[in-house]
């Protein structure tokens, strides 16, 4: 266990008013969670509410935790060897740690997209049909709609419609990006995760792949992590800062973008967004 | 002058290397010419399906070609999905227990490089006494079974491991179970790592003799069952060459079979790999 830590210096709990309006349900809600590899603390104590429908960016330096924080929210951290996960964690209401927690339902409602697009290797149409039929889509006529209407929600149609059954690593990075999106948003899922889905991308493929992004804020709950704040300003609702100085990452700040980039309290932020502006 | 020494010394290298490889070539080639020489004038398709006769001397290997498929049956039948579920095992259920995991794998080096004789003791005691199966076919796989079992788990362990993580991550995060990814994916991918296990283990038992003659005996009679002893073409070679006088002519042409069925085996192997695991993926 984790020992109870003292209340953090910063407490983004002062921030927390910015984000969501009295009142409202949040999508996603982490309560003093913390994450350790072994005995390295790699998160510690993030308590934040996201809103329903709007995108939440997670910026911050590299290895203050982003991805760690991330893998809690759909329990791939379960997957990593030696990793621990202490608070409480809840989508929709529902304590997702909780024991006998139905875990492929979370996969489903919850999408996660990786830096390195991952498709599996099989054909195009194939890798939309093998979740479809996993999770119980197994009506042929349904399948094939399903999977025309995730790779137009992608617009990845009018580019692979004459090949879907060729491989899926045949394509471009941005496409093979495009489609991993496509196989997540086909399970119908309430939230997804982006873990720097641009980072491996040429700047044409990683601005197209942005675009579907910004589409997506109508219809999901959206947590991004990206290293570029130009691209956090331009698509984000609300931005989270991490911080690790020293010691395990922190929730720093959480603000609506617009508050968070003009009038940003914290001094870490002040220096972040100063820093990288000048 | 240093720069004068650097291409003295690869001239060396080139030198020894191009020798080692004539040598290892020509004892190669040298073998093979042996025995095709000495073999080719006996083959006949009365030499495949005829009886034994005179202990060896003279006859065919019809019955011999039967024992030594039933053997291998047996062998394989037990040692894949052994094989293929421990490996599967190791490398995707024991993460968490990592020194489970290694004492499996250390266990498994040390009995693959047990000399088969002791496989043959062991076989013996175990499968032709305890269980009660006497000198049998199955007495004989089951031991094979247990020579090979260990090359099999490390190929597809190491053709396991080689698969990326990312498919793991992938599949895990869309909700997918460990089971079909395994199935629709992972194994697919593993593919050339089971072909390579099977190729060398298949290799192993077929040419095994000190491990058979505990446990499927020799007698060369046709097997009637799987509890009937039977002879094994390399115990049959091993006879003739050893303990039958004028029986060499035959022990050439038995060990041209031999080699010139480990060339449809392995094509056999790599054609069922690829159409029931690697034809599944699309690369
Ligand atoms: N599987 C792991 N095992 C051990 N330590 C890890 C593992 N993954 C991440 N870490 C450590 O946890 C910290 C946070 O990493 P990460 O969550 O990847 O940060 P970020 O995504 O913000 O770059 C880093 O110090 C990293 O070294
Ligand atoms: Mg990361």
């Amino acid at each position: 266990m984790i020992p109870p830590a003292a209340p953090p210096a910063h407490t983004p709990a002062s921030t927390q008013s910015r984000v969501l309006a009295a009142g409202a349900r949040p999508m996603v809600e982490a309560q003093r969670v913390s994450v350790r590899y072994g005995k390295h603390v790699a998160v510690e104590d993030v308590t934040v509410s996201i809103g329903r429908q709007q995108i939440t960016a997670l910026v911050g330096p590299s290895g203050c935790g982003k991805t760690s924080f991330l893998g809690t929210l759909n329990r791939l951290s379960d997957l990593i060897p030696g990793c621990e996960v202490a608070g409480r964690v809840s989508v929709d209401g529902e304590d997702i740690r909780a024991r006998g927690f139905d875990l492929v339902g979370l996969r489903r409602r919850v999408g996660m997209i990786f830096q390195k697009p991952n498709p599996f290797p099989l054909s195009v149409r194939r890798n939309l049909e093998f979740p479809l039929r996993e999770h119980g889509v197994r009506d042929r006529a349904r399948v094939a709609e399903v999977v025309e209407q995730s790779l137009r929600n992608v617009g990845l149609w009018a580019e692979v419609k004459d090949r879907l059954d060729a491989p899926a690593l045949a394509l471009s990075g941005g496409q093979q990006q495009r489609l991993c999106i496509a196989r997540a948003l086909a399970l119908e899922p309430d939230v997804l995760l982006m873990d720097e889905p641009c980072s491996a991308l040429d700047p044409l493929s990683s601005g197209v792949v942005e675009d579907l992004i910004g589409q997506l804020r109508a219809q999901y709950t959206v947590l991004i992590v990206t290293h570029n704040l130009a691209q956090a300003r331009r698509i984000a609702d609300n931005v989270a800062l991490f911080w690790a100085q020293g010691g395990p990452g922190r929730l720093v700040e959480h603000a609506p973008t617009e508050a968070f980039f003009e009038s940003p309290r914290d001094p870490l932020t002040i220096a972040y967004v100063g820093g990288l502006r000048g | 002058m240093a720069e004068r020494a650097q291409p003295w010394g690869d001239h060396v290298a080139a030198v020894f290397i191009w020798t080692a490889a004539a040598v290892v070539t020509s004892v190669f080639v040298w073998m093979l010419a042996d025995i095709v020489w000495n073999g080719a004038g006996q083959i006949s398709w009365e030499f495949l399906t005829a009886p034994t006769d005179d202990a060896g001397r003279a006859g065919g290997i019809g019955p011999i070609l039967v024992s030594t498929a039933m053997i291998l049956g047996v062998c394989m039948a037990v040692s894949v999905p052994l094989g293929v579920g421990t490996a599967v095992l190791l490398s995707e259920f024991t993460g968490t227990n990592v020194t489970f995991g290694r004492l499996v794998r250390r266990s498994l080096d040390v009995l693959a490089g047990v000399p088969s004789i002791v496989f043959g003791l062991f076989g013996n005691a175990f499968f032709c006494h305890v269980l009660g199966l006497g000198f049998s076919i199955l007495a004989g796989g089951l031991t094979l079974a247990c020579m090979v079992l260990p090359i099999l788990i490390r190929s597809t362990e190491a053709g396991l491991r080689a698969v990326p993580n990312e498919y793991r991550m992938g599949a895990a995060a869309l909700g997918i179970s460990r089971t079909s990814a395994l199935w629709h994916v992972l194994l697919p991918a593993a593919a050339p790592g089971i072909v390579v296990g099977l190729v060398l283990g298949v290799g192993r038992a077929i040419a095994e003799t000190a491990a058979l003659l505990f446990t499927s005996g020799y007698v060369d009679r046709m097997p009637g069952s799987l509890f009937d002893s039977g002879r094994s073409l390399s115990i049959h070679i091993y006879d003739l060459s050893m303990n039958v006088a004028g029986g060499s002519a035959n022990a050439y042409a038995s060990a041209l079979v031999l080699v010139a069925l480990l060339v449809p085996i392995n094509a056999g192997i790599s054609w069922v790999a690829d159409r029931w695991l690697h034809r599944r993926l699309v690369r």
